[in-house]
């Protein structure tokens, strides 16, 4: 019987392992470069989100590994880890932080950056880096910034990082940290409202500040 | 080679318009709308599956005479999922961007019975020329499907091609809904009855000619 199986069975086998082979080459190839891509599409985004922050030495801070500083926040089950990238200027002095951030949103996951100053008091950009919302709808929550006007340009205009932000469907009023909800697409918006509320914890903007102040050479530790 | 199955030639020219995949055999319906509400995207997409259909019937062909009649599904599919990884990946390295446009429809490629199709009917039974010919031919019919939906979807849509804008929306209004699914069922279905009326006329007329 068994010999029987092995004989039916064996192209099947013979050509698992040969792809097996072939797709661990590849990836043994690619994996890097993807990685790069993911990095470089952060990185991009960096001088976007925080003023005057310089794409170079943002980047060369990564390359020279105290970028991104992992922060874990949260007990037990709603422990998270959130990856902070500094902003630097051009001389390499730190100007603030661009925080990655993920939830839920009205389709699938939302994964977005959020850039603050260097207190941590006040949102600077906002910027989504993967989204599957509805299109032409929910998929709006990604305009708005490279200066075209559009729901992301409300986060450029000092919202406060220590209050949790609200979406609301009527023209928000100036200084309220309320943030003008896409028009058919409230849930979408206030999921991106959520996902930056939870980011802004008081305990990452604690340790934000905390590592800016021993400087960007040292990264914090974290007591797990 | 086998004598009973149609020339490679015929193949060839059988998958571009005479069993188009889209309009014909109606195969591969989720990329179809899913992916055409551009350009790009939607020859990305046909990219991915001229690659995948390209090497799986290639592969399927050479292996043809060691298949088992249970097994073959199997080792189709085995197939083509190797080389629609391989696909994902490599977009994944090269066009960051389009690779998370397209998200989960690249994976999907392993189920798009086109491939499968075309495996069962001509790659298990063809030499691998047939194959090849027959792959090709499918490859540049399906492109044709994607691309005839999504320059309608895309330049009513948002009045672009290839991402560049060609009409301004000063002179066109957006109509949203040709990005959204119902757009994609709009389009595919009034290109269907216009291909179906064109060859039922094309085919009054030879009668009439006959």
């Amino acid at each position: 019987m068994k010999a029987k199986y092995i004989s039916q069975a064996w192209l099947v086998i013979l050509l698992s392992l040969s792809f097996a082979g072939t797709l661990a080459g590849v990836d043994v190839w690619l994996a890097p470069r993807i990685e790069a891509n993911k990095l470089a599409a952060t990185i991009d985004k960096i001088p976007d989100l925080v003023p005057g922050a310089d794409k170079a030495a943002s980047a060369e801070a990564v390359r020279a590994k105290y970028s991104p500083v992992p922060v874990t926040v949260g007990e037990g089950k709603f422990k998270t880890t959130y990856e902070a990238f500094w902003a630097m200027d051009k001389s390499g002095k730190p100007l603030g932080w661009v925080i990655k951030a993920s939830g839920q949103g009205f389709a699938d996951k939302i994964e977005l950056l959020i850039g603050v100053d260097a207190e941590c008091r006040t949102i600077t950009g906002l910027s989504i880096l993967s989204q599957k919302e509805t299109p032409g709808l929910g998929n709006k929550i990604e305009e708005g910034n490279e200066g075209k006007p559009g729901f992301l340009t409300q986060f450029r205009h000092g919202l406060r990082a220590d209050e949790p932000l609200t979406a609301t469907t009527s023209t928000p009023d100036k200084g309220s940290n309320k943030i003008g909800a896409v028009s058919g697409a409230t849930i979408s918006s206030r999921s991106v409202c959520n996902i930056v509320n939870d980011a802004m914890s008081k305990q990452l903007r604690t340790a934000l500040v905390d590592a800016l102040k021993k400087g960007p050479t040292s990264r914090p530790v974290q007591k797990e | 080679m086998a004598l009973d199955g149609p020339t490679p030639l015929e193949r060839f020219i059988n998958g571009i318009l005479p069993e188009n995949p889209t309009y014909r055999q109606v195969l591969g319906m989720c990329p179809t709308l899913a992916v055409t509400n551009g350009m790009k995207e939607a020859m990305t997409m046909a990219g991915a599956v001229a690659f995948t259909l390209i090497c799986a019937n290639i592969v399927t062909s050479l292996i043809r005479g060691l298949l088992k009649p249970h097994l073959r599904i199997l080792v189709f599919t085995l197939t083509i999922a190797a080389f629609v990884t391989v696909a994902d990946r490599v977009l994944a390295a090269f066009m960051f961007e389009m690779s998370g446009k397209l998200g989960p429809y690249i994976p999907l490629i392993i189920v798009n019975c086109i491939i499968i199709c075309r495996c069962e009917v001509c790659a298990a039974k063809q030499g691998v020329l047939a194959a090849t010919a027959d792959a090709v031919g499918q490859s540049i019919g399906f492109t044709l499907g994607l691309s005839s939906i999504a320059v309608v979807r895309e330049i009513i849509g948002n009045g672009s091609l290839f991402g560049f804008t060609i009409i301004p929306e000063a002179y066109w209004p957006r109509w949203g809904i040709m990005l959204l699914p119902p757009g994609a069922f709009i389009t595919l279905g009034l290109l269907m009855g216009g291909f179906n009326l064109l060859s039922a006329r094309s085919a009054k007329k030879k009668k009439a000619a006959a």
